[in-house]
């Protein structure tokens, strides 16, 4: 059985159609829904085993990244995405859709601009931290692109985040002066993620850089297997 | 607002400061000012600011902070009118939360301290306002609190009568002048005619109209033009032999050429793929962001106006020296520098946002670049192979999608087509916008869904709905009512709205029957789409507004009354004299070139553009064990399909100097040897050409454009790639304040877009393995004309001296050849020679792979030919030892062994002995900052 997938967009998310490729590469049956398209009808929501609020610049980043996006998620889905997370049904976020996430209050933290105050994208190397996150359990390090301006992850104890197994995904280099370099963090119950890094670009082998020198390192591929495990199983 | 943590903004701002020589200023601290017109208590005020302010990362407060009195406040705020992108989020979130805010607007507030502690004096105050911290393009400045400006309804100006019945030349010339129409003699002379035979005065919006229509850059006057050589005989127009030598190839793949938004080839059974490269010189020149950010919006939709759906961009940039002192910058010129970092703030917000990949470009600096920077933007989009649409067809209705039409980028048509002086910045305000990346987005969605709702399409570009609709509506007539049109804001004049050009605009005809499909895709996507009237069949043009009618031309005398022209050419004679450069130390030589602007990692600015998404970007602009060497060209493919698309550019404007008609072929074979290079198909490439030269109308400049189409024509069927689409943007020159005309080297970009049959066996430049041997490819000769060791470093007094590279007549056969070695998989490595020679290409091969060669036997008896010459139709290999032969048969030519690749990471090249480390540094691998 293919879980149904939803990814969540709003006007100027783009990365969409990338995610939904992802998702069904991991076994999904991926749909694409705007805001609009469920301020009209809540079904594709409701039924939905899975969430992605993909990336992109929702709203420009007008007020900062995320926010008019979150502002609609509160007022708008708020309600039913919380039953989704309570129902154990796995949600991530990612870039633009972390930014969201976090802005609307599903995750801890804050995103701010990048310390080198530029949008920067380029690939870097993820390492899984012990969490106890359904989205990272028993990956191997991911790489995959970055491809943002407001990715510094904020956070004001960033060690009592990594003691409660939040601090799902670090940065083997960090890009940007996340704190703790925090790539990716998850909610205390490990259902949602969320993550600046693209791993929805690098699904097959031929998207890495190192391709034509022999090959290069793990699948992004892999977080959205374990999601839709996860949502197959819920 | 403020950031909690040091705003990167300030330090940008502080460079910027003490680059034009504001020595004094210590510091300017940013802060974000956003103005609400509106009625809040204090809980609504509480609830606003927590949309507007994180407190992990901000701080704000309700009205202007107490000034510091050693300290100096300058504020600005948009022009009324200009897109604000902010303001309207700010309605929007205000909406959300239910609070009454009817309009909002936004600013910024600079503080900034000196070096002495005290404000600062009048004289610096002022330049640091409106040299640094605003652009009177777009912006109002202000020494302390900003007051903001909000958009008030007023009486729109009716349509006036311009009488142009009985002038005389002079009295049509001022007209001419006093409306900015940039039209010549005997073209004011037929509107004349025309109206006297009509028996009346024309209108504004009809003058406006024809001076938009007939207007360089809509009508290509001068590719048009009939060439009269200096012998007295006639040639055809330079534009029906560019369309002659593509017949001429009758390449199978090409599906449409020289016609429509753009050129359309078909590489893959059923599908096709639409190509258009666009510049934005002047807009740039005056307001670098607004202007590239519109430039890459405007490229994007002429991709959707082919019908096609976008899926990369691509940019190629000209500009001063970074490091030009500030007193030798020309009055009204923005410092080289700050045009540069606005040109790529532009194209990074555009193509980030509406989320398409910036892949292939290049950037390239010259002090002829200074006052006239060019910025050429590219996009590629794709779709099925189906028969073309046929419309407009009678009662189909005059359909417009997208963004609202305000007063922005007025006579951006006449504008462009017009010579730059030290006061266009002020008069030409109105012609530079800001683009809104999210409605464009929104809108290529929309054209993605609801395809077949139309019988023909274009977009809103130059010349606004005038050259949308006038240009749809050739041969058939149309009838609209501006009175129609969703306005920004209320008190347009008819002629402003038929000319606005404002951005993210899209004119669609639709069949009667198919409106109410289109406008229930339109509403899903967030979309406007207004009918405006409808096409007729009459063959005229009718404009009204409201009950007033205020146009009524024969669309034949729109498009074709417009009296040919017969530019006389002076041939250019270029020297060819085989001097050899200077050269006294090879290895400080290499160094330099490296290091030099044009060679070095151009990184800084590639990594603010987003390459990856889509997820189809497999050969990036920046490859190897770091991901900080240049590739040659890049290639995209669909992660479900096998095969993709390779984009490469030719580029040389310092050959363009020396001379024009070698520096065209040469940069032809360029283009496609970067493509080739990385494994497409030389037998499936389209070819697009982007001229940006000076006045045409002095016949030596026409004479070198008149060489190069020649030479690309030629080159063009040399290798039977066709060219497809074209445009090209003259008079790129400025009147300084000196009196002298400063011109624009000559400059043609070349982009070739090519078929990769198998995007797995894709090749780049870094060096994969030690022990492996490195071949050049390609014969050698003293070419030095417009070198970048002869010309740009110096090794010439006169950077006219030497011989500019010629092409290889044997070049066709061996890309293909090559090509065919490539598919074996067999070649490790592939890297184009170009400028800085044979160094400069097998450095960066090494700095690719962080691994060294030895180097011993050079392809030619004089090392600094050697090395540095940049004879084309050359490329260096890395195979295995064993297969030097092979190759050798491959090709069906002799290859010349190098030598190794080796552990030990130092290049050794003849003579010169480099750490690759060093070379690394040098050229700036993996640096941080903009170079």
């Amino acid at each position: 059985m293919r879980p149904r997938a939803l990814v969540l967009q709003a006007p100027g998310t783009n990365r969409d159609h990338d995610v939904a490729y992802a998702l069904e590469v991991a076994g999904a049956d991926a749909h694409i829904a705007s805001m609009l398209d469920l301020a009209d009808d809540m079904t594709g929501l409701r039924t939905a085993q899975l969430v992605v609020v993909a990336g992109g610049f929702s709203h420009a980043d007008a007020l900062g990244a995320g926010r008019v996006f979150a502002l609609g998620v509160e007022h708008g889905i708020g309600d039913q995405l919380r039953e989704l997370v309570a129902a154990g049904r796995p949600v991530i976020g990612i870039c633009n859709g972390f930014q969201t996430l976090v802005r609307a209050g599903l995750l801890p933290g804050a995103l701010g601009h990048n310390a080198s105050g530029r949008f920067q994208c380029e690939w870097v190397t993820l390492d899984p931290r012990p969490a106890a996150c359904v989205w990272t359990r028993d990956v191997e390090p991911i790489d995959c692109p970055i491809a943002h301006g407001e990715g510094r992850y904020v956070h004001p104890d960033v060690e009592a985040l990594e003691q409660a197994g939040q601090a799902a995904l670090r940065y083997r280099r960090n890009p940007n002066g996340s704190a703790g370099d925090i790539a990716g963090v998850c909610d205390p119950t490990g259902v949602v993620l969320g993550l600046m890094p693209h791993p929805e670009n690098h699904v097959i082998a031929r998207q890495h850089p190192h391709h034509t020198r022999g090959g290069g390192g793990g699948l992004g591929l892999q977080l959205f297997r374990n999601g839709v495990d996860h949502a197959r199983n819920v | 607002m403020t950031s909690l943590d040091p705003d990167p903004r300030n330090a940008d701002l502080l460079a910027a400061a003490h680059l034009l020589g504001l020595a004094g200023v210590a510091a300017i601290e940013v802060a974000d000012v956003y103005f609400v017109d509106a009625d809040l208590d204090d809980d609504a005020r509480q609830r606003l600011t927590a949309v507007l302010v994180d407190p992990l990362l901000q701080q704000g407060t309700w009205g202007a902070p107490v000034d510091d009195p050693t300290t100096t406040v300058i504020e600005t705020a948009l022009l009324p009118g200009v897109t604000d992108s902010v303001a309207t989020a700010v309605v929007e979130a205000a909406a959300t939360l239910r609070l009454g805010v009817h309009q909002a607007a936004t600013g910024r507030r600079y503080v900034v301290r000196t070096v002495s502690g005290t404000p600062l004096d009048d004289d610096t105050r002022r330049r640091i306002a409106t040299r640094l911290l605003s652009n009177a393009v777009i912006e109002r400045v202000s020494i302390g609190p900003i007051e903001p400006l909000f958009a008030h309804a007023s009486t729109p100006a009716p349509a006036e009568v311009v009488p142009v019945r009985g002038l005389d030349d002079t009295g049509l010339a001022e007209l001419n002048r006093a409306r900015g129409m940039a039209l010549d003699p005997a073209e004011l002379r037929a509107i004349a005619t025309w109206f006297d035979k009509v028996g009346r005065d024309p209108t504004d919006v009809e003058l406006e109209t024809l001076a938009q229509t007939w207007s360089e850059h809509c009508a290509h006057k001068t590719f048009r033009a009939r060439v009269i050589l200096p012998d007295g005989t006639e040639r055809r127009s330079l534009l029906s032999q560019l369309r002659d030598a593509t017949e001429r190839i009758d390449a199978p793949f090409v599906r449409s050429a020289f016609v429509g938004n753009a050129g359309i080839v078909s590489f893959t059974p059923g599908t096709t793929v639409a190509v258009k490269a666009e510049t934005h010189n002047h807009p740039s020149a005056i307001e670098p962001f607004g202007g590239a950010n519109t430039g890459v919006g405007g490229v994007i939709r002429d991709v959707m106006g082919a019908a096609h759906h976008p899926i990369a961009c691509t940019d190629v940039l000209c500009f001063g020296p970074s490091d030009l002192a500030h007193d030798q910058v020309p009055p009204g010129v923005i410092h080289p520098q700050l045009v540069r970092d606005g040109v790529v703030a532009g194209v990074a917000d555009y193509g980030n946002k509406i989320g398409l990949p910036t892949v292939a470009g290049a950037v390239l600096y010259d002090p002829g670049f200074t006052a006239n920077p060019l910025v050429f933007c590219g996009c590629v989009g794709v779709g099925l192979d189906v028969p073309p649409l046929t419309g407009p067809h009678p009662d189909d209705l005059v359909v417009v999608l997208g963004g609202r039409t305000g007063r922005d980028g007025l006579r951006g048509a006449t504008f462009s087509s017009a010579t730059m002086d030290a006061t266009t910045g002020d008069v030409a305000g109105a012609s530079v916008q800001i683009g809104d990346p999210i409605t464009e987005k929104l809108l290529i969605d929309l054209l993605r869904d609801a395809g077949g709702c139309w019988s023909a399409i274009t977009d809103c570009g130059a010349g606004g709905l005038s050259s949308a609709v006038g240009e749809m509506a050739e041969g058939t007539g149309a009838e609209v009512d501006l009175a129609l049109a969703p306005l920004k804001y209320p008190g347009l004049a008819p002629w402003e709205i038929w000319l606005s050009e404002a951005q993210e605009r899209m004119v669609v005809a639709v069949p009667p029957d198919r409106l109410s499909e289109l406008q229930r895709h339109a509403r899903r996507h967030g979309v406007e789409a207004t009918v405006l009237g409808r096409f007729t069949g009459d063959a005229v043009l009718r404009v009204r507004h409201g009950g007033d009618l205020v146009l009524e031309l024969d669309t034949a005398f729109l498009h074709d009354g417009r009296p040919g022209r017969a530019l006389p050419a002076e041939l250019p004679a270029p020297r060819r004299d085989g001097a050899i450069p200077r050269c006294d130390d090879p290895t400080a030589a290499l160094l330099d070139l490296l290091a030099h602007p044009n060679i070095a990692s151009k990184e800084a600015i590639i990594r603010r553009y987003d390459h990856e998404i889509r997820g189809t970007t497999v050969v990036r602009p920046l490859v190897g064990v770091g991901g900080d060497a240049p590739a040659d060209g890049v290639v995209l493919a669909e992660p479900r399909q096998r095969t993709g698309l390779a984009i490469g550019h030719g580029v040389n404007p310092w050959y363009g100097v020396a001379d024009p008609a070698r520096m065209a072929a040469a940069v032809v074979d360029e283009a496609l040897r970067n493509v080739v290079a990385v494994g497409a198909d030389p037998d499936h490439v389209a070819l697009m050409d982007n001229f940006s030269w000076g006045d045409p109308r002095r016949p030596s400049t026409f004479g070198e454009l008149v060489v190069a189409v020649d030479a690309i024509c030629a080159a063009s069927i040399a290798h039977a790639a066709p060219f497809v689409s074209g445009k090209d943007s003259l008079n790129n020159e400025y009147l300084g304040a000196d009196g002298e005309r400063h011109g624009v080297p000559p400059t043609l970009v070349i982009t070739a877009v090519a078929h990769v049959p198998d995007a797995d066996a894709v090749v780049t430049p870094d060096l994969k393995r030690a022990g492996d041997v490195l071949v050049l490819i390609g014969a050698t000769a003293p070419e030095f004309g417009g070198s970048h060791l002869g010309a740009v470093l110096g090794g010439f007094d006169d950077p006219r001296s030497g011989t500019v590279p010629d092409v290889d007549p044997q070049a066709p056969a061996r890309y293909r050849a090559l090509h065919r070695a490539l598919g074996t998989g067999r070649v490790r490595a592939c890297h184009d020679v170009s400028e800085g020679g044979l160094a400069v290409a097998v450095t960066e091969m090494a700095i690719g792979g962080r691994l060294g060669v030895r180097v011993d036997t050079l392809p030619h008896d004089d090392v600094v030919v050697a090395l540095f010459a940049e004879s084309t139709g050359r490329f260096v290999c890395e195979i295995e030892p064993g297969d030097v032969e092979w190759l050798a048969e491959a090709l069906d030519e002799p290859v010349h062994v190098l030598g190794m690749v080796t552990d030990e990471p130092v290049v050794h090249l003849g003579p010169c002995r480099v750490a690759v480390a060093d070379a690394a540094r040098a050229f700036g691998a993996g640096s941080e900052g903009a170079r």
